[in-house]
């Protein structure tokens, strides 16, 4: 194959990535979209396998493909969709990991010579530029699946002097940097390569061990901003269109996820990536139970003649519900109410759950019909014409201390406004505060009802009651 | 103790002061129970009721207040006609009198009684605390007059309060304004919603908006900040500056409206003046005002008290103010069972022995005369039934922080951008910056495309990301024909975990599509 069919199977392939991404747009395309993603990666794949540099070790890449792909397709088969934020997680670990090994490869390969200095500074810079990012994506990765699946603790780690010690990091990154172009020529370089790495790994590491539990939808966002810009930077380095256009589709699309649950929270930007959430303002109105009035326990009984009686019932799910593997019964109970006539509907706020769009993941796993299900924006003016809201494990997101309390850590977020609305049902374990440590004035409230308990067996409980 | 309940003498009042079945508890409590023959009648409960809920029925009204401890009534005491002779008259010392005494308008009634020697319990001076909303007669009454408001509307309004499309062409359903939401306020509101009209509803006390929206209103707001909140959950005397702002919106509501119903009191003070002579001129022909504040003056200028004046474009103005004894079984029972209430209160024995407890708030309040001696105002409530509103923390906003960048700060990251932009193409070379275009433009593309994605399918939309940023795999591929077997393996290992993602973010990306389902 030559130069120029490449070249024209990497437009093609680009159009083709455009179009998987314009494809998500829409549940109704959004299949069509995946599989464009599938054709143009072949095209790819294919082009540069049979394409002038790749010459020898075929065999290699077969082997490599195979084995890959295969382990590849067990996990996506294998897990489980509560899983879904620590499987998105690892795998950009992986494209992280890759960077760095392309990166190295590149840096170590002595047949690539450059006509100018200025070219082959570039150059230099640009694999630098890469394998820093590509490390700081896989060791952020890495912390980021470990603390999603539970085996590191939620909590942020709060470092002293965090923010100075990661301005240091940078400084000493970009002195390292300047260094390595200078050694590049004399071939000693490689040390300061390596250096960097561990500096960047460390980095990665401590940026997302210092974010918390409930932040993570941001962070998976952004590392997944992160791998499209280290694909990017493999691109530069390379001087391969495709690796850059991907790469800046990818890095776009995650920050845009970033910006879009940085602002669902009220934070900005800088200040989840700071981490420490809660730890500076969260003790001047955490007030204790008492001077809050008292919450009023319900029954199962009155749960469901509640509901019987209802005639629109709004269910907001959280990530109580994703521990609790509630939604196969949520979806049950929804179909029997709807076939009583009773219009159920499910309001999501956006950073519910781990990951951005995780609710809805999960209920549509459920089964749940798509079009019932809706996003704050649309929903929240409904509320006062809602009978039944049914909160399952959520807590932040429906705290009106957000709206009416400046002195909250969570004010000025955006809040599900379910007070509004005639009843509303709390599914607890326990009177424990939310992630922001935040006591929530809407299980004090005269229409709120808390229903303690597993959401998982409290939920069966109403379903067999209903039916 | 024997309670005697007398027949109201007032003219058109129907209500009585006990029903049949209040007389059985009142019998629990230990009570004899005398009413007068015909008490009862117009609120339709005979005196064969009476007789066989254990009551004994007594001819001659003179008998019944002699032989009597306690008086249960209605109205205040006034002058019987057919006697000849004042009701205060027939009171002896050592009586109790319980009915509407209103003792801020009554002053010369509350010298009368006072001599008498007796006691007087005031149903209109139960404190409004949580614990005695059982006896708050002025709540149940209002509620009924509220009620009875868009019923009377509703009886002079010549139009359906609902909107209909019939065979016969389209009716637009009815606008109402409720002024005033209070206990009649709400009680109105929730009567006109059910008719099927469209309602709006403004107070002074901001509080009461989710009230009257939980009742089907609308909350008219004005752009005015001040709390009318006054003490005991009642509203209390606005500035002049919110008067105009407050008088300027009813005179634009009453071009639009179809029936206005005014419920505005002050306690202690005449009725706010509300809907001015020109108001009522720019309203509809056939439009209805019903005040519901006629008794304290009206809240209307054209308010005719205890009659309906029909003004010279055709609005009429109802200014009954007996509205509760229009509806008089429904009002006798409730009153009944607010007396019911407080003689429970009083009553701690069940033996029929009442005391007057001073002690407690709920009597101390009511008792404006104890063995003549005039015990009127009562010491202020401790508690309100309306907790007060925490004042809330205003976070100054200093003009600093609302004031918009100026033009130089908006564009100076745009003007050091560019800069370093010129700074790179002045050094790097030509084929750099192609791919650096190829960049900037392809962000652009990604900033476009993502932003129609929609919110449901993020995590999707992450995982086939994911799998596509895996084209790193072209670099690996690029470098497997390397020479060195470090380099080989390197970009073999690099091909392997690139396929796990490809493949694995496809498919998982696939299997999650699939789920979503109309």
């Amino acid at each position: 194959m030559s130069e120029g069919l490449v070249t024209v199977s990497y437009l093609g392939a680009i159009i083709l990535f455009i179009l998987t991404l314009g494809g998500l747009s829409h549940q109704e395309t959004a299949r069509k979209g995946n599989i464009y993603g599938i054709i143009g990666m072949t095209i790819a794949v294919l082009a540069t396998i049979f394409g002038p540099q790749v010459t020898t070790n075929i065999h290699l890449i077969i082997i490599a493909m195979l084995i890959g792909g295969s382990i590849g397709i067990i996990l996506a088969r294998k897990v489980a969709m509560t899983q879904m934020p620590e499987l998105v997680a690892i795998l950009h670990s992986l494209v992280g990991l890759a960077a760095v090994l392309v990166g190295y490869v590149n840096f170590m390969d002595p047949t690539i010579s450059f006509p100018t200095h200025v070219e082959k500074v570039i150059h230099e810079i640009e694999i630098y530029i890469g394998v820093l990012i590509g490390a700081v994506t896989f060791s952020g990765s890495v912390i980021a699946f470990g603390k999603l699946s539970g085996m590191i603790g939620g909590n942020p780690l709060i470092l002293p002097a965090r923010h100075w010690l990661n301005l240091g990091l940078l400084i000493l990154t970009i002195w390292i940097g300047y260094e390595f172009v200078q050694h590049a020529e004399t071939g000693d370089a490689m040390t300061y390569l390596m250096i960097m790495t561990v500096i960047a790994l460390l980095f990665g590491i401590h940026m997302v061990m210092a974010i918390g539990g409930a932040d993570m939808p941001v962070v998976v966002s952004m590392l997944n901003s992160y791998s499209g810009w280290a694909a990017s930077a493999t691109g530069f380095m390379l001087s391969n269109d495709l690796l850059i256009v991907v790469g800046a589709l990818v890095g776009s699309s995650g920050a845009i996820l970033s910006y879009i649950m940085c602002k669902a929270m009220n934070r900005n930007f800088i200040s989840v990536i700071a981490g420490g959430f809660g730890t500076d303002t969260g003790t001047i109105s955490t007030g204790d139970a008492a001077d809050q009035g008292e919450a009023v326990a319900i029954e199962t009984d009155e749960v469901i003649s509640l509901l019987q009686s209802a005639k629109e019932v709004m269910i907001i799910p959280g990530y109580g519900m994703a521990v609790a593997q509630a939604q196969h019964t949520v979806n049950e109970i929804t179909k029997t109410l709807r076939d009583k006539k009773i219009n159920v509907r499910f309001g999501i706020h956006p950073v519910a759950g781990r990951m951005p769009g995780h609710m809805n993941v999960l209920l549509a796993e459920a089964k749940v019909p798509y079009d019932i299900v809706y996003e704050m924006d649309e929903i929240n003016d409904d509320f006062p014409s809602i009978d039944v809201s049914i909160i399952i494990g959520a807590n932040d997101i429906v705290n009106p201390s957000a709206q009416d309390d400046p002195n909250s850590p969570i004010a000025g977020m955006p809040v599900l406004e379910c007070w509004k609305g005639t009843t509303t049902i709390v599914l607890k374990r326990s009177m424990a505060t939310g992630y922001a440590g935040v006591q929530n004035p809407l299980f004090f409230k005269e229409n709120t009802r808390m229903y303690f308990g597993d959401a998982k067996e409290s939920l069966d409980a109403v379903l067999k009651g209903l039916e | 103790m024997k309670i005697g309940v007398p027949g109201e003498i007032h003219t058109g009042e129907k209500r009585v002061a006990t029903t049949p079945d209040v007389i059985k508890f009142l019998q629990k409590l230990g009570y004899t129970v005398a009413v007068e023959s015909g008490a009862g009648a117009q609120a339709n409960f005979s005196d064969n009721a009476y007789r066989e809920s254990g009551a004994e029925i007594i001819d001659d009204t003179k008998t019944l207040w002699e032989s009597s401890d306690i008086i249960l009534k209605v109205r205040a005491p006034e002058k019987n006609n057919k006697l000849d002779l004042d009701e205060s008259d027939l009171l002896k010392e050592g009586q109790t009198l319980i009915s509407f005494i209103w003792p801020a308008q009554n002053d010369g009634l509350m010298q009368t009684l006072a001599k008498k020697k007796i006691n007087v319990l005031a149903m209109d001076s139960i404190p409004r605390i949580s614990r005695a909303q059982k006896m708050d007669a002025l709540s149940s009454m209002a509620n009924i007059a509220g009620y009875r408001a868009v019923i009377e509307a509703s009886h002079h309004f010549g139009r359906f309060f609902t909107g209909q499309i019939t065979a016969a062409g389209k009716v637009p359903p009815a606008k109402v304004l409720v002024i005033g939401a209070g206990v009649a306020g709400l009680a109105a509101i929730g009567a006109a919603n059910s008719l099927g009209a469209i309602v709006r509803s403004f107070d002074t006390r901001p509080e009461v908006k989710e009230q009257v929206e939980s009742m089907g209103a609308e909350f008219l707001l004005l752009d005015f900040e001040e709390d009318g909140s006054g003490e005991g959950g009642y509203a209390k005397t606005m500035s002049d500056e919110f008067i105009a702002a407050e008088m300027a919106l009813f005179a634009e509501q009453a071009k639009d409206v179809d029936i206005i119903i005014t419920t505005a009191l002050i306690p202690g003070k005449p009725a706010p003046k509300l809907i001015t002579k020109e108001m009522v001129d720019s309203m509809k022909d056939g439009s209805v005002v019903v005040d519901l504040a006629s008794e304290q003056g009206g809240n209307c200028e054209l308010t005719v008290p205890n009659d309906v004046n029909v003004s010279t474009n055709g609005v009429t103005i109802i200014g009954y103010s007996d509205l509760p004894s229009r509806l008089p079984t429904q009002s006798s029972q409730l009153y009944g069972t607010n007396l019911r209430h407080l003689l429970t209160d009083m009553t701690p024995e069940k033996d029929g022995q009442m005391i007057i407890d001073m002690k407690d708030e709920a009597v101390r309040g009511a008792t404006v005369i104890k063995d003549g001696e005039i015990t009127w105002p009562p010491p202020a409530p401790k508690i309100s039934a309306t907790p007060t509103k925490k004042p809330v923390e205003e976070v100054p906003v200093t003009p600093e922080e609302i004031k918009k960048p100026g033009l130089i700060k908006q564009s100076l990251p745009m003007l050091i951008g560019g800069l370093l932009l010129y700074g790179l193409g002045s050094v790097a070379p030509s084929s750099f910056m192609t791919h650096f275009t190829v960049f900037v433009l392809s962000c652009f593309v990604g900033y476009m495309v993502i932003w129609n994605v929609t919110a449901a399918l993020h995590t999707p939309l992450m995982s086939v990301t994911n799998a596509v940023s895996s084209i790193i795999i072209i670099g690996a591929l690029i470098q497997i024909s390397s020479s060195g077997t470090l380099l080989v393996a390197l970009a073999t290992i690099g091909i392997l975990i690139t396929s796990i993602n490809i493949a694995g973010g496809f498919a998982v990306t696939r299997r999650m599509l699939e789920m979503f389902r109309k």
